[in-house]
């Protein structure tokens, strides 16, 4: 059977959220209609988006059309990748190097990156940060974290 | 006679050196991000939101008012010069505005378009110095039942505004709805969809579902295909109009104005819209309509005027009610409340500075971008060669230190690498994020008012049909929706949106 990609796995990703979802609220109070308990709404939420997900997939066969997507996988890696490197390592390196990595990480995520220009991007953007967050705005932000100082 | 008091309290909160420096930042960024490719002041604002808190609230808020409406000049400038319009609302102006500059007219239609911005800003402030008030008293009538029909048209027309497919939208609202539900209970306390994590005990963090889905998942699709913008203007000259070209474009820069002030009240974002239909009136009312598409300067002036305009005014059901009627109205509130002011029509008493202060601002602001990017055109233009793989790094760089600056929470930041990856899924199929965040932030509004309306008409749904001025919202509501699923209708809105990509 031909169905259209886009729509069909919109329709799908819907269904499959509101069943985590309602599945969740299996545990909370429905309430009575006079005191709508916290699992109430949600749950009427999660049927709700169910349907609409049914229609979407319903819809998708109607209109099959079959899309080729280009995916830039090695771009989603590393820009993903890189807000989750910060949060693991702000405290530890410090936001100098944590930043510095948060940089050079990211900007891999262009094919068009190279040894040079990635360098000196780290750098400017490490310096920029630094003197407009720390220095300028002071945020409170430990320019060298706690896994570094043992080393100095 | 009040409203002259109300605007000298303004002025005296907006014209201190401090706020004026704000204000001008705020909008010298908001052109910025307006001009280059990639970054829409949804991101933008959040991005900085966090990093506002240093400020006073005030000050806070006329930087990021700055930003949004900066946003505007700035994206008509590069939708005028390179035919890629940088924001949404200026797609229109990049139709005749673009056949302008290739004529060699470039300096009067990024002329036409400043004065007509900076008119219907200027008028559209007095619309909410003037409404604001009155429309404050009239929320303080509202009821419950009242503000959950409110807010339920809210999440309708921006499922109407939004590009492609009905159905799509109403389920990202209802997406939007859902994670706005996780954490707390507050009637009960007890912990809803937080799988054990006590970081979600308060919520998803508002800022990282906006940088997730709009920031991350816009340089996820611009990777897709990277190329640079080739820049065909080189130079821009005749920046002052002349009395022809102002007689030509001073009924459009009217009608525009009234237009965009209508309909940017409008709940769901209709600032979008203003700048279209203001285009379609215009086209339609012309002698000569042959010339529209082939570089008619009021189909630059008209539509600038309609979404700045539209611009001011959607603030008014954010000032006055504290809902927010577009994802950026949104992060206005979030800004609000993380400043400690509740939104919603006490901030007009409360917090008259505030309100005054940040109306007075937004004209102000007006006149900067007007004075100073005139002269900056030139700087803008070679802007505009930034490669994108020197932009994407600094945006991802600054929303970190903006994130993990809210609470110092690394668990935020994992919450935007999968915002992220789930808003870039969810665009990939064609699904918009603006609704999504809409019903982010109102869904816990939303289940508030909903709760309370049953407990206050004992246990009776049929309440929000029987209080007239519910029944009205939800009629209105209704008819939205049905309009937009009409067969007839909805092909139109496909064509109107197809135009505007």
């Amino acid at each position: 059977m031909n169905a259209n990609s886009k729509d069909l796995s919109a329709g799908l990703l819907f269904i499959a959220i509101a069943a985590l979802f309602a599945f969740q609220t299996r545990d909370l109070d429905m309430g009575t209609p006079l005191r709508l308990g916290p699992g109430a709404f949600p749950l009427l939420l999660a049927g709700v988006l169910a349907l609409l997900g049914l229609i979407i997939v319903l819809q998708a066969f109607r209109n099959p059309v079959t899309h080729s997507m280009t995916i830039p996988w090695r771009g989603i890696v590393l820009i993903v990748l890189a807000p989750i490197v910060f949060g693991l390592t702000v405290r530890g390196l410090g936001l100098v190097a944590s930043i510095a990595l948060v940089v050079l990480i990211s900007a891999y995520a262009s094919r068009r990156m190279h040894l040079k220009l990635a360098t000196l991007l780290t750098i400017g953007l490490t310096l920029f940060c630094v003197l407009v967050f720390s220095i300028g705005l002071g945020l409170p932000l430990r320019l060298v974290g706690s896994w570094l100082r043992g080393l100095g | 006679m009040e409203l002259l008091l109300n605007l000298g309290l303004g002025f005296e909160t907006a014209l201190t050196p401090v706020n004026i420096v704000y204000c001008f930042i705020g909008v010298l960024l908001g052109t910025l991000i307006g001009v280059l490719p990639g970054i829409g002041p949804t991101a933008t604002i959040a991005m900085l939101l966090p990093i506002t808190l240093a400020l006073s609230p005030v000050t806070s808020l006329i930087m990021l008012a700055g930003i949004y409406y900066g946003a505007q000049y700035g994206g008509s400038t590069t939708a005028i010069l390179v035919n890629l319009p940088g924001e949404s609302s200026s797609a229109v102006t990049a139709i005749d505005g673009y056949q302008m500059a290739r004529q060699g007219q470039a300096g009067p239609a990024l002329a036409a378009a400043a004065l007509g911005s900076f008119f219907a800003g200027t008028v559209a402030t007095l619309i909410l110095a003037v409404l604001a008030p009155p429309l404050t008293g009239l929320a303080l009538k509202f009821g419950p039942a009242e503000y959950f029909s409110l807010m339920f048209l809210g999440l309708i027309t921006s499922v109407a505004l939004a590009h492609g497919s009905v159905v799509k939208a109403l389920a990202m609202v209802v997406l939007g709805l859902l994670l706005g539900l996780v954490g707390t209970d507050i009637y009960t306390g007890t912990p809803r969809f937080t799988f054990d994590f006590i970081e979600l005990a308060d919520g998803i963090n508002f800022v990282a579902v906006a940088v997730g889905v709009f920031g991350i998942a816009e340089i996820l699709r611009n990777l897709e295909n990277e190329h640079d913008r080739d820049v065909t203007v080189k130079h821009v000259s005749n920046l002052m109009p002349t009395r022809h070209d102002l007689r030509k474009i001073a009924g459009p820069v009217m009608r525009g104005t009234v237009l965009g002030s209508l309909l940017g009240v409008l709940p769901g974002g209709g600032h979008i819209l203003a700048s279209f239909a203001a285009y379609t009136m215009e086209k339609r009312i012309s002698k000569t309509p042959e010339r529209f598409g082939k570089g008619a300067i009021e189909g630059v002036a008209a539509p600038e005027s309609a979404n700045n305009a539209g611009a001011q005014t959607s603030f008014i059901p954010m000032l006055t009610l504290g809902i927010p009627s577009n994802p950026v109205m949104a992060l206005m509130i979030g800004a609000m409340i993380i400043q400690g002011i509740t939104p919603g029509p006490n901030v007009v008493t409360d917090e008259a500075a505030l309100f005054w202060g940040l109306i007075v601002s937004m004209w102000i602001g007006n006149l900067l971008l007007v004075v100073l990017n005139l002269p900056l055109i030139g700087l803008w233009v070679r802007l505009l060669k930034v490669p994108y793989f020197i932009l994407f790094p600094a945006i991802l760089a600054f929303s970190a230190i903006g994130i993990y600056s809210i609470n110092s929470n690394a668990f935020d930041l994992f919450a935007v690498a999968v915002f992220g990856v789930l808003g870039y899924a969810l665009v990939k199929c064609e699904c918009e994020p603006a609704p999504l965040l809409l019903g982010f932030v109102l869904g816990p509004m939303l289940e508030e008012h909903l709760r309370r309306a049953m407990i206050i008409s004992r246990g009776d749904p049929t309440v929000f049909f029987t209080r007239p001025l519910s029944l009205a919202l939800l009629i209105i509501a209704a008819a939205v929706l049905i309009l937009v699923l009409m067969p007839n209708v909805a092909k139109k809105r496909e064509q109107v949106f197809v135009e505007e990509d």
